[in-house]
């Protein structure tokens, strides 16, 4: 087993502990690059890449697209790879990438509890909350109260089916297009999509709420 | 492996804090230790499973009180260690004491697209599939000591086979150093009675992704 002669230390503020984790980090980054296991140059683009180039507005331009389009709706829930390939970002989407729809009946919300399963491809990367314990223990045993953390009530005889992402697969909600937005282009519908609504704990901004 | 990261149905951890305009990484370290795991991952000497698994062994207590970067650096630090591709006074010293072994290949810049693709986990099956959609099945009482993707809350539990997902790399082979040894893979849904007891919201259904060994019908 590893060393973690740190860890079992428990009475040290945060700060220092996250110094040592520092330390730790730079360590293992200067011990793989001088065996030549890794190159930094590389781990600065891979970075880069979540940082400015993999995130939400991906999933945001696919929903918007399945709102505007039946055709491309229809491809999405009937192979969301396949159809989210066709939008041609640059890298490639899994091949196991699963959209489930949102109706007036029902409500689909995405976890893992076994750790930390999303769909980077079309997300990004998770955030904190959904990598903790909180989500990753309450979403299953109790769906409404993890959605009153969000601030979202759902109606008492609305379905809620959570998926817990146990192996390969991984999913993004389709949910319901708001009312009130007839004859909005893509661009515009992708406004009102939040990361939130696509993991299913939150919903679409409303058109009165866009950012613009 | 019945470990503290198995927390579907846990109580005590309080509520969901969501954080307004989180950024991607916190801190400098966590976007190395993300990339150095990427990088790590690109080589080769493992797959997902086993990087997972390297996580879940950590002791409860540091599993618990770790960060989820912190967990990436420790999990990653044990399996460079078990490797044999740096040693403990490398650790101590910051720095290479050797050189390093050769690798079946290495992260370069010209690479970064293909490792920003997500592998394909599904594999030519050998067998047809036992079950089909709509079939009720039992997930089955295992409790292997090592990595698994059945989790706890599931076992012993009946619910109705929804999709077939096709034949996928069987995580918990790969991680016993038995190959990939590819199964069918289903979505099966519970009711949250069934998992939760009479007293649960009956407007509730889970749905785990289960391998077929997992699985036996149910009458």
């Amino acid at each position: 087993m590893a060393d973690h002669d740190h860890d079992h230390d428990h009475h040290h503020d945060h700060g220092s502990e996250l110094s040592e984790t520092q330390l730790r980090v730079r360590a293992l980054e200067s011990i793989l690059t001088e065996k030549g296991y890794v190159d930094p140059a590389a781990l600065d683009l891979l970075i880069e890449a979540y940082e400015t180039k993999i995130g939400p507005h991906r999933g945001a331009r696919v929903i918007a697209k399945a709102w505007a389009d039946q055709e491309f709706k229809r491809r999405l829930i009937e192979d969301a790879s396949d159809a989210v390939e066709a939008l041609g970002f640059s890298n490639r989407v899994s091949d196991h990438l699963v959209a489930v729809e949102n109706t007036e009946r029902l409500h689909n919300m995405i976890v893992c509890t076994l750790c930390s399963c999303y769909p980077w491809e079309v997300l990004g990367l998770p955030p904190v909350w959904y990598k903790a314990a909180p989500y990753r223990s309450r979403a299953v045993i109790d769906p409404r109260g993890v959605l009153r953390d969000f601030g979202v009530e759902l109606p008492a005889d609305t379905q809620i089916r959570v998926w817990d992402s146990t192996a390969e697969t991984r999913f993004i909600v389709l949910p319901m297009r708001p009312a009130g937005t007839d004859g909005w282009n893509e661009e515009q519908l992708a406004s009102l999509v939040t990361r939130d609504c696509m993991i299913g704990t939150g919903l679409p901004r409303r058109p009165n709420e866009t950012a613009r | 492996m019945n470990g503290v990261h198995d927390m579907g149905g846990m109580h005590g951890f309080g509520p969901v804090e969501p954080e307004p305009n989180e950024p991607v990484f916190h801190a400098a370290w966590e976007g190395r230790a993300f990339a150095l795991n990427r990088a790590m991952g690109f080589t080769g000497l493992w797959n997902i499973d086993i990087t997972r698994a390297s996580r879940e062994k950590l002791p409860p207590h540091v599993y618990l009180a770790s960060s989820y970067y912190q967990k990436w650096t420790l999990g990653l630090q044990s399996l460079l260690l078990e490797r044999g591709l740096i040693e403990p006074d490398e650790l101590a010293a910051g720095r290479a004491l050797r050189p390093g072994k050769k690798l079946p290949r290495k992260l370069t810049t010209a690479e970064i697209d293909k490792a920003l693709a997500r592998g394909s986990f599904e594999r030519r099956a050998t067998a047809p599939a036992k079950f089909k959609a709509g079939d009720r099945v039992r997930a089955r009482n295992i409790n292997p000591p090592t990595h698994t993707r059945l989790p706890r809350y599931a076992r012993g539990r009946v619910g109705v086979v929804e999709r077939v997902r096709g034949c996928h790399v069987y995580p918990d082979s790969v991680v016993r150093g038995e190959g990939e040894n590819p199964q069918w893979l289903y979505t099966v849904v519970f009711d949250g009675r069934e998992l939760w007891g009479p007293e649960a919201d009956p407007s509730t259904k889970v749905s785990i992704e289960a391998f077929e060994p997992y699985l036996e019908l149910s009458l």
